[in-house]
């Protein structure tokens, strides 16, 4: 029978299935991070159980630490207590770890693919919704909460039901100008952040066969955002050539024995999709939010909507809150929106290629007087590759900050926050009230708006700052 | 963990669509190593003005609401981060049973691990119990889980869907890691199997 990528996966996972369907998998590669760990390591000791598999376990600190003068350390108390009890339990229970000073350091789903311990086929979870963006490599990569951080600890394995099989088929080719960022923000507008739920989404076509895994992971990672616990795309040699020679990548005979497998693990054709969302790629702008959920989405050219347009009772009131919220008025141009804060990182975009493309628009020009602007990498590699290349130096001559890795203001649990009505162009994934600091307002947008954005301090298309 | 046992509690009606776990327990109580205490910051933004008074226009702050075992909830609770962090403190609030006619995944899954209820139900039945919880004299619902079963004040029933599994855990209060290590021969068959196989993994 044609199977799917999902359903290929799955099988060669499953160890166990009752009759309800409740499956025991298991579980190839599990990424820890300080914030939900401390629980789980905590129920270990209780219990008196040990880590089943270190060598598939590999732990990063990166929600809590500071990306200004980390030599001093974490200033915030109990943030450096939660990074310090990682130090103590990754020693305890004897787990690979890059710690806050080590180059490798960086955000989970950043390091995990630079790395290679991201492959195709693999389960791949973490205490972390995001997970879903290593499914950029063909892997079966979700989020999990900590119980279940603690379960994979404990046994390698997780329990799990099959989800539904959900295809975004995405047709015809994006304009030069529309990055995977756009693309995805244009998906979750069309499907909205339940659209995807009890599913796991494949996305398809040749659009994406064209773009790098940086772009690929943009989207996968965002599948979250609408609904999805895991979002993949299809291996191929654009996945291979990326993780050759990567650390953590098999090597020598693995490597050609895991080339071969890689190989068979694309959807069937003619494998059976309980969902199919057609995309026609030649209709996606550059999109950004205007609102407090990732679905309310706007072209970069488009206006505020208007919630009296809106007949459904419940709807019009979440339109007529975020517009609140985010101190717009109904039919205002967003590109008349002014920002005072530029993000640019995130898991969503915080790698090489996406500091480049900012980088791109950014030289030889200045950060506009009114903005606060910052460039926090993705990785110590990553940050560390475009210092090679002078990335930092156009960043800084512009008037940006340059930062050590980390989450930082993707989700403010450090000292990276926005103030209350400060507004922000953030490459990041959530824009819910309050998410990047109490009061904040946060626009989602792709690195090239933000650059164009941090220049002239308004929602500004890339296109108008040349 | 606890058994779940069948209860009758005060109905909130919640009814925001997309609640979003940044909203139930936002990122600054995050920083904790313990999954107790959260429950005084539940819904910390909603709940409480800049002043660090309690906003009496929020639903928990009102009488009888702020004694809730319940959650009439909108579409789409719980979604967003991975956080169980959100069911901690909706649990240590006193909540123990949350309806809706739609959970994000994570969330769904992270709140039968702490035996907090999440009960699907159609919008024709969310929004009827939604009035039966705006009655403040008479707010209280009756869940019954071993019967599947949601009895409303009129003496109403309304019955639910739950997965058997999922049922028998929470009805017996049993800790999935140690069903899990039943089967640890069959684990451990198939990681020498794999790693034959597959020597990289």
């Amino acid at each position: 029978m044609s199977k799917t990528l999902y359903d290929k996966i799955w099988q060669s996972h499953l160890i166990n299935e009752q009759d309800d369907g409740t499956s025991l998998i298991y579980i190839d590669r599990h990424l820890v991070h300080e914030v939900t760990s401390p629980q789980a390591f905590e129920g270990l000791r209780l219990s008196n159980r040990k880590v089943n598999s270190p060598k598939r376990t590999l732990a990063v600190a990166d929600h809590n630490v500071p990306t200004l003068d980390r030599e001093l350390g974490i200033k915030e108390e109990d943030s450096r207590i939660q990074v310090e009890e990682l130090d103590k339990n990754v020693e305890e229970f004897q787990i690979p770890y890059f710690n806050m000073n080590d180059t490798r350091q960086g955000i989970v789903h950043v390091i995990g693919p630079e790395q290679g311990f991201t492959q195709p086929g693999m389960t791949i979870v973490c205490g972390d919704s995001h997970t879903a963006t290593h499914g950029a490599f063909g892997s079966l990569a979700f989020g999990i909460g900590t119980s279940e951080v603690e379960h994979v600890l404990a046994t390698q394995t997780l329990i799990q039901k099959k989800a539904m099989n959900m295809l975004i088929n995405i047709t015809g080719n994006l304009d030069k100008i529309v990055t995977s960022k756009d693309l995805i923000l244009y998906i979750i507008g069309k499907i909205g952040t339940a659209g995807g739920t009890g599913c796991v989404i494949e996305y398809s076509g040749n659009a994406l066969r064209d773009m790098s895994m940086e772009s690929r992971m943009t989207i996968c990672n965002m599948s979250i955002e609408a609904g999805a616990r895991a979002g993949m795309i299809a291996p191929d040699d654009i996945t291979f050539n990326y993780l050759y020679e990567k650390p953590m990548a098999p090597k020598n005979v693995d490597w050609d024995k895991a080339l071969t497998w890689w190989k068979t693990l694309p959807s069937d054709t003619g494998a059976k999709f309980d969902k199919i969302v057609d995309i026609d790629a030649t209709k996606v702008t550059q999109t950004i939010t205007w609102g407090t959920s990732p679905e309310e989405i706007v072209s970069i050219d488009g206006t505020v909507p208007n919630p009296d347009k809106i007949s459904d009772e419940v709807k019009q009131n979440k339109i007529k809150r975020s517009i609140e919220y985010m101190g717009l008025t109904p039919g205002q141009k967003i590109s008349d929106v002014e920002i005072n804060t530029v993000f640019i990182g995130s898991c969503t975009n915080s790698r090489i290629e996406d500091i480049r493309s900012a980088a791109e628009i950014i030289k030889g020009k200045k950060v506009s007087t009114n903005v606060k602007a910052l460039v926090v990498p993705g990785s110590g590699l990553v940050k560390k590759q475009a210092e090679d290349e002078g990335l930092d130096v156009i960043f800084k001559h512009a008037g940006f900050e340059w930062r050590e890795p980390g989450c930082s203001m993707c989700l403010a649990m450090n000292s990276d926050k926005l103030n209350e009505g400060d507004r922000c162009a953030s490459t990041s994934n959530r824009n819910f009230e309050g998410r990047q600091g109490k009061g904040g307002r946060t626009h989602l947008v792709s690195p090239e708006i933000a650059a164009a954005s941090a220049i002239t301090g308004k929602l500004t298309d890339p296109r108008n700052v040349t | 963990m606890e058994k779940f046992n069948t209860f009758k509690g005060i109905a909130a009606p919640f009814n925001i669509l997309n609640v979003d776990t940044d909203k139930i327990i936002p990122k600054q109580f995050l920083t904790t190593i313990k999954r107790t205490g959260l429950g005084k910051h539940v819904f910390d933004e909603m709940r409480y003005k800049k002043d660090g008074s309690e906003n009496p226009n929020f639903v928990l702050n009102q009488k009888p609401y702020d004694k809730s075992n319940i959650l009439i909830a909108g579409d789409n609770f719980g979604c967003g981060s991975s956080r169980e962090h959100a069911p901690w403190a909706l649990k240590d609030f006193g909540i123990k049973c949350i309806i809706s006619t739609s959970f994000a995944d994570i969330f769904f899954n992270n709140s039968f691990k702490n035996g907090l209820l999440p009960i699907m139900v159609t919008k024709d039945e969310r929004d009827a119990l939604l009035e039966d919880a705006k009655d403040k004299e008479n707010p209280e619902i009756e869940i019954d889980l071993e019967n599947q079963e949601i009895r409303r004040p009129n003496g109403g029933k309304i019955k639910f869907k739950i997965d058997p599994f999922r049922k028998k855990c929470l009805l017996e209060g049993l800790d999935d890691i140690g069903l899990t290590e039943l089967h640890e021969s069959k684990i451990k068959s198939f990681e020498e199997s794999r790693s034959t196989k597959h020597p990289w993994l």
